[in-house]
C-alpha cells in the first residue's frame, strides 16, 4: 500500500506530513518515558522483520499481491506508540534506500500505515481479548481480528487521500481499495497470528513487556 | 550471558525469511492493481534517484541474488537502525518497570 508520488496533491502531502511529524514526535516522548532495555532487541527485530517480511508478496484474488504491514504485531507485542517507531523506521528506509514509496509521499504513509494501523490493529486486539479472555486461543483470535482490521482501515484512509487529492473519487476509489485489502487483510491476519502463536510458544515473556 | 542472545537467533530467522523473496509474487500489490484498473497508475512518478531500488541491488546479473541481497541488506539495516532509535530514545531510568 506504498503510495508512490504523484497520487497526492499539495495539500494532502502536507496535512499528513505534518500529523506524522505530531505522531512521530509523541511516539519518541512516550517511548522515552515507558522505553526499557528489554524493550529495545525486540524493537530491532521487530522492524528487521516486518521489512523482510514486506518483501513476500502473497498473491491474492485476480492478478493481484499483498504482503503485511506488520503494525498489528508490532502493536500487539509492545503498543501501538512503539508500533508507530518501528513502522516510520522501516517505512522511511523503504522510501529513501528501495524507492518503495514515494520522499512527498512518506508522510501519508507513515500515517495509514503506521499510526492508522498501529493504532487499530492495537486497539481491536485489545477489544477482543477483553471480550474473549486471555488465553492462547483468545490471543491468536484478536490477533487476526487486529492485523485485518488494521489492513481495512488503512486501505480505507489510503481511498480518502486518493479522493482528497483528485486522483481517483471516492465512490471509485474507496470500494475498490477496500475490497482487494480485505483479501489482502486476510493474510496480514494469519502472519499475525502465526508469528504470535511462535512468539507465545518460546518467548511468552515478551509479551509481558509493558506496552509503549 | 551464557546461552546464545535470543535476538542473535531471531535476526537469523529474519534473513532467512528476506532470503526467500525471490519466491515473492511479482503481481502489483493491493494499492498498484486498483490503479491500474481505475486508470489512475499513470499519475505516479518514478523516483528522483535510486539506490536499491525495487528491491533488487544494482550490477549484479542473476535477479534472484540481487533480490535476496537487497533483502539481506535491508534486514541488517532496519535492525541496527530502530536497535540504534530505541536505544538513543529510551527511559533513563534505573529499572524500567515491568
Amino acid at each position: 500500500m506504498h503510495i508512490p508520488d504523484g497520487f497526492l496533491n499539495v495539500g494532502t502531502v502536507a496535512a499528513t506530513f505534518v500529523v506524522s511529524a505530531g505522531g512521530l514526535g509523541n511516539a519518541v516522548r512516550v517511548a522515552n518515558k515507558k522505553l526499557g532495555e528489554k524493550h529495545v532487541p525486540l524493537m530491532g527485530i521487530l522492524a528487521a522483520f516486518i521489512f523482510a517480511a514486506q518483501m513476500l508478496n502473497f498473491p491474492v484474488a485476480g492478478g493481484t499481491s499483498g504482503h503485511l504491514i506488520g503494525a498489528a504485531l508490532a502493536a500487539i507485542l509492545l503498543g501501538p506508540w512503539a508500533a508507530v517507531l518501528i513502522m516510520s523506521c522501516v517505512l522511511i528506509a523503504q522510501s529513501l534506500i528501495f524507492q518503495d514509496g514515494g520522499l512527498l509521499a512518506l508522510g501519508a504513509n507513515i500515517f495509514n500505515m503506521g499510526i492508522v494501523a498501529s493504532f487499530s490493529g492495537y486497539y481491536l486486539y485489545r477489544l477482543f481479548v477483553s471480550m474473549l479472555g486471555e488465553n492462547r486461543r483468545s490471543q491468536l483470535v484478536s490477533s487476526f481480528v487486529g492485523a485485518w482490521g488494521s489492513v481495512f482501515l488503512a486501505s480505507i484512509v489510503c481511498a480518502i487521500e486518493l479522493a482528497v487529492s483528485g486522483t481517483s473519487p471516492i465512490q471509485v476509489a474507496l470500494p475498490a481499495m477496500a475490497a482487494v485489502h480485505t483479501l489482502i487483510g486476510i493474510g496480514e491476519g494469519l502472519i499475525t497470528g502465526a508469528v504470535l502463536s511462535l512468539v507465545l510458544a518460546t518467548r511468552a515473556d515478551l509479551l509481558q513487556l509493558q506496552k509503549v | 550471558m551464557m546461552k546464545t542472545k535470543w535476538w542473535l537467533i531471531a535476526l537469523l530467522v529474519c534473513l532467512a525469511v528476506a532470503s526467500f523473496s525471490p519466491l515473492a509474487s511479482s503481481s502489483p500489490d493491493g494499492l498498484e492493481r486498483v490503479a491500474e484498473d481505475k486508470g489512475f497508475v499513470d499519475v505516479g512518478q518514478e523516483a528522483p534517484y535510486q539506490i536499491i531500488a525495487d528491491y533488487v541491488f544494482p550490477g549484479i546479473e542473476n535477479e534472484a541474488l540481487a533480490t535476496i541481497l537487497a533483502g539481506i541488506i535491508g534486514t541488517l539495516i532496519l535492525f541496527g537502525v530502530a536497535y540504534g532509535v530505541a536505544w538513543l530514545v529510551k527511559s533513563r531510568k534505573r529499572e524500567p518497570l515491568k
